[in-house]
């Protein structure tokens, strides 16, 4: 277990400051409030309308190829852990590794043709 | 001491589970499910894969969820929608599927005792598991690639029809 208690200070940690300055802030800051310190804040701008509009498809695209791309990212992890061990018997590890790349590349490039990651179009 | 974090995790998956199901809001219930991914995670870690807890906070916590989020944005709920109480039109088959869920959970109990048990006695590192995937398994590993090309086209294909 004593490899995670490092991890489990931080995440305590992490927590803490959040929960930490949520409530101090509630009792140390000042409180005036006005009709215009009370609107929602859209940047300093007069909001305008509801939040909750119909977000464009695209969102949508960019996220399922970034989750494809992470799953790609999540196998390359073990692979660099023990390649220095697996190297010493040859380019083996590698080039499947390599295979492995250029088959995804290859759908990068589609999607990058098909124009997925076009933001105007 | 694993017990206490065994229940602390389990408490809170269960917990935010439970929150999900109750909130109201779809991006509130997004987020208990998040924070139940997040105890799952922990609860992989006690039984001796940190490498599934991880890919469990990279993958589900991080990409999956923010999909979800972004599914729940393209709905657009109003007030309306998200206020109006639920009608049980589909009680019969949530009665069903939660049933046949039930009765799974219950023939696993009555085999195996609620606390102790014997998993993960040795923990799997990730230098194990890259071993393995890069000798033995590299068929399979090679595979998942075509697996996530045919995904990405997918993914494309679907969203934007007109192209």
């Amino acid at each position: 277990m004593s490899p995670w208690v490092p991890l489990l200070v931080m995440m305590l940690i992490g927590l803490g400051f959040g929960v930490v300055n949520i409530i101090a802030s509630n009792f140390l800051g000042p409180r005036h409030p006005t009709a215009k310190k009370n609107m929602p804040y859209e940047c300093g701008i007069e909001p305008i309308g509801n939040a909750r509009i119909r977000f464009s498809v695209k969102f949508y695209v960019i996220t399922m190829l970034f989750i494809l791309f992470d799953m790609e990212a999540v196998f390359v992890y073990p692979w660099a852990v023990v390649y220095k061990q697996l190297a010493r018997s040859g380019l083996f590890v590698f080039m499947e590794m390599a295979l492995y790349l250029a088959i995804i590349f290859a759908g990068f490039v589609y999607v990058w043709k098909k124009g997925a990651l076009n933001w105007e179009d | 001491m694993t017990t206490v974090f065994f229940l602390i995790f389990a408490l809170t998956a269960i917990g935010a589970a439970v929150a999900m199901i109750f909130q109201r809001n779809p991006v509130y219930s997004c987020l208990c499910l998040v924070l139940a991914f997040f105890a799952l995670a922990g609860l992989y870690v006690l039984l001796g894969a940190p490498f599934i807890a991880a890919i469990q906070i990279i993958v589900y916590a991080g990409a999956i969820m923010v999909l979800f989020l972004f599914v729940i944005m393209l709905l657009n709920l109003s007030a309306e929608e998200r206020e109006r109480p639920k009608r049980p039109r589909f009680l019969p088959f949530a009665v069903a599927v939660g049933g046949l869920l039930l009765l799974e959970l219950a023939l696993v109990f009555r085999r195996a005792p609620l606390l102790g048990m014997p998993a993960g006695q040795s923990e799997t590192s990730v230098e194990e598991i890259g071993l393995k995937l890069f000798t033995d398994y590299i068929y399979p590993f090679e595979l998942s690639s075509v697996l996530i090309l045919a995904a990405i086209i997918g993914a494309v294909m679907l969203a934007k029809r007109k192209i």
